[in-house]
């Protein structure tokens, strides 16, 4: 019989199972342990390890984040949830000057493996400071991971390859996602690799990059291209966004020539400067026309009333994609 | 709340009776540590005077707290320094060679001793805290009878992560020992500016967990507090704050000058003559006949000499390599450290550029 989960019961699972295969695992955040978290990606799980290891901690992200380093450090694997990314930010320092640099201050002697679960972006009606798309921030720090799946398989798969990994990941989960569709999981633990890119669509006109919650709208633009104009367009989940997967990328770009990139994050400094930058670098000559970028605004996200019009839509994005192909 | 227990006063006079709690031998060993982290000291202010070390954060004048704090533990206990604290790292196990190489910029400065758990000086203040809690939280869950140690000066307690580190520590009862080295300013900023409390000890009610506020010149009271607090986590009964006050003889840092902020010459002056933590013990060990000129002479001869070994060694420490700086970013390099790495080490010849 053929399972189905949506995304939120997927990572609950990755999280279950790696609980009870590693006794170094735990979980520690706000409401993660009788509330099971805001989004229930922790439900039940200190029913079934104990208040020892799913961990119901003081409102205090530095205190979280930090005292996972100090774990990590001493022999224990933390997945820390911190409720939305935005509030992320007291914790900030930890992360950065702390979490991200142990491995090269102490060379190799002492290092945090951890994982940061935090749902991120907008769509949801959420309140001020819940829709926030701000990996980059992240992806600029070396010593860090950053990941966001788009998918229930790949954030089964991507959050055991992050629990694994020996360096600090953060997790970024696209909430508009956690329960908006359900797809095939394999019960049995598996890994999708972390900094692999994954073509979900083939097409030979365009290169749509896209990760996270806008990959479905990257999807849904390229199904309408295709049926009203009959563009081919490749749309490219990045799954990871520090390392990128520069292979994929320029596969991609060689293959079609042109390249839109749809992130939700601000325009200025987004990460789709960043692969407009490897284009260039490594395949600037196939380039028909210029990358373009259909991205949230540069204007702090909007209050939810008009949130949906901050947010690239399949109209923009296809317009994007016209104006690409016709340049 | 105000009162500091002291053991040991100014005048070499023991103000409690402490028979059977701290041997002689131990006495003797806070001693000479002392004597050689001084020394160790004024060493590295020369150095950095002569150009053969960076800027330097001296700690002259706090000998006391963080030897007998750090000589309190045991091998495998976890000690979080500042950046000031690095007399506590050495005697907690950290080579002299190896303090030496983090003044003087080297990658490899902030490597502990196998075992020992001396982590690299905390620069960012207070974030350290944190990790002692987290550090002493695993100890905790893992069974492993050790403490972390964390320490941090007056400045410190204003910041956040001061109290969330107190507060995680109070709620999930971790070996964490939190020593304050109060010594009266945060570079220029008196703790009268710092806070409106009075002390930093009473800080711990709020958290409800111990406070204790102790002469940080005293180095019996510093490690008779921190047996104490070592067995109470140990005991599973959780952190301990300890305020030490004690007073910085010198500069911030060899980049600053405190005639700036304070008068300089009158206070140091007045704490070096009438509350030295060396000069107390001396008196002491002198005067239970412990101690001798001819001893005196010994030890600053074999301190000295170490610490012309150790700064041999540091100085003959392979140069840092370059491409060094792109090792121990991830346990795998990405594309990009092994690309950029690339043109770090071949950096284009004038004539590759075309005209």
């Amino acid at each position: 019989m053929i399972r189905k989960l949506t995304m939120i019961q997927a990572i609950t699972e990755a999280m279950d199972q790696k609980l009870a295969e590693d006794s170094r695992v735990m979980l520690l955040g706000e409401d993660v342990g009788v509330n099971g978290g805001v989004f229930r990606a922790t439900e039940d799980l200190i029913h079934k390890y104990g208040a020892n290891r799913v961990v119901d901690t003081p409102l205090s992200e530095a205190g979280i984040i930090g005292a996972a380093i100090g774990m990590a450090m001493n022999g224990l694997i933390p997945i820390v949830e911190i409720q939305f990314l935005a509030f992320i930010y007291p914790g900030f320092e930890q992360i950065v000057s702390h979490a991200a640099r142990m491995r090269y201050r102490t060379r190799g002697q002492y290092h945090v493996p951890m994982v940061i679960r935090t749902p991120y972006g907008a769509g949801i009606r959420g309140p001020e400071l819940h829709s926030e798309s701000v990996e980059t921030f992240f992806a600029h720090v070396p010593g860090l991971k950053v990941v966001a799946p788009s998918t229930p398989y790949d954030a089964k798969g991507l959050l055991i390859a992050a629990i694994e990994d020996p360096d600090p990941v953060i997790f970024l989960e696209p909430t508009k996602l956690y329960r908006a569709f359900k797809e095939e999981v394999p019960e049995e633990m598996y890994r999708v690799p972390i900094g692999k890119a994954k073509v979900v669509r083939e097409g030979t006109d365009i290169s749509i990059f896209a990760w996270g919650a806008m990959l479905r709208v990257a999807e849904e633009a390229a199904k309408q291209l295709e049926r009203e104009q009959g563009a081919s367009c490749e749309v490219v989940d990045l799954r990871t966004i520090y390392p990128l997967d520069r292979d994929a990328i320029v596969a991609s770009l060689k293959k079609t020539g042109r390249a839109v990139v749809v992130h939700e994050a601000h325009k200025t400094a987004g990460m789709g400067a960043e692969i407009i930058s490897i284009i260039n670098d490594e395949a600037l000559i196939y380039l028909k026309a210029p990358v373009k970028r259909i991205t949230g605004f540069d204007v702090p996200v909007p209050q939810f009333s008009i949130e949906d019009d901050y947010l690239p839509t399949p109209a923009r994005v296809k317009s994007g994609i016209v104006e690409t192909l016709t340049f | 709340m105000t009162s500091l227990y002291q053991v040991l006063a100014p005048t070499g006079e023991l103000t409690q009776d402490i028979e059977g709690r701290l041997d002689e031998s131990v006495m003797i060993k806070m001693y000479e540590n002392m004597v050689l982290v001084r020394l160790f000291d004024r060493k590295s202010i020369n150095l950095q005077r002569q150009g053969r070390m960076g800027t330097y954060a001296p700690f002259e004048g706090q000998e006391a707290s963080q030897v007998g704090s750090a000589l309190a533990l045991t091998p495998g206990d976890w000690l979080f320094p500042t950046y000031r604290d690095h007399a506590a790292a050495i005697v907690h196990g950290q080579s002299m060679a190896r303090v030496f190489l983090y003044w003087m910029g080297h990658m490899e400065g902030s490597i502990s001793p196998q075992g020992l758990n001396v982590m690299p000086p905390c620069v960012p203040i207070a974030t350290q805290m944190i990790h002692a809690v987290g550090t002493a939280w695993a100890s905790k869950l893992q069974n492993e009878q050790h403490v972390s140690l964390a320490y941090f000066g007056d400045g410190a307690t204003s910041e956040g992560d001061f109290h969330e580190a107190l507060n995680f520590a109070g709620v999930f009862k971790t070996p964490t020992i939190f020593f304050c080295q109060n010594n009266g300013y945060a570079i220029s900023v008196p703790f009268s500016q710092q806070s409106a409390s009075k002390t930093i000890a009473q800080r711990a009610a709020a958290y409800d967990i111990p406070g204790v506020r102790i002469d940080g010149n005293d180095v019996f009271a510093v490690w008779l507090t921190m047996k104490e607090a070592m067995e109470r986590a140990l005991n599973g009964e959780g952190p301990t704050l300890i305020e030490a006050i004690t007073y910085r003889y010198g500069a911030h840092t060899t980049a600053d000058d405190p005639k700036k902020y304070r008068d300089q010459e009158k206070l140091a002056e007045e704490w070096r003559t009438e509350r030295d933590p060396i000069q107390r013990l001396r008196t002491f060990l002198v005067q239970r006949g412990l101690w001798s000129d001819a001893q005196e002479a010994q030890l600053v001869a074999r301190a000295n000499e170490q610490i012309d070994a150790a700064l041999v060694e540091a100085e003959s420490y392979p140069k840092s390599r370059p491409e060094d700086m792109f090792k121990h970013v991830y346990a795998e390099p990405t594309w990009m450290a092994e690309e950029q790495e690339g043109e770090l080490v071949k950096p284009a010849k004038k004539e590759d550029i075309p005209a």
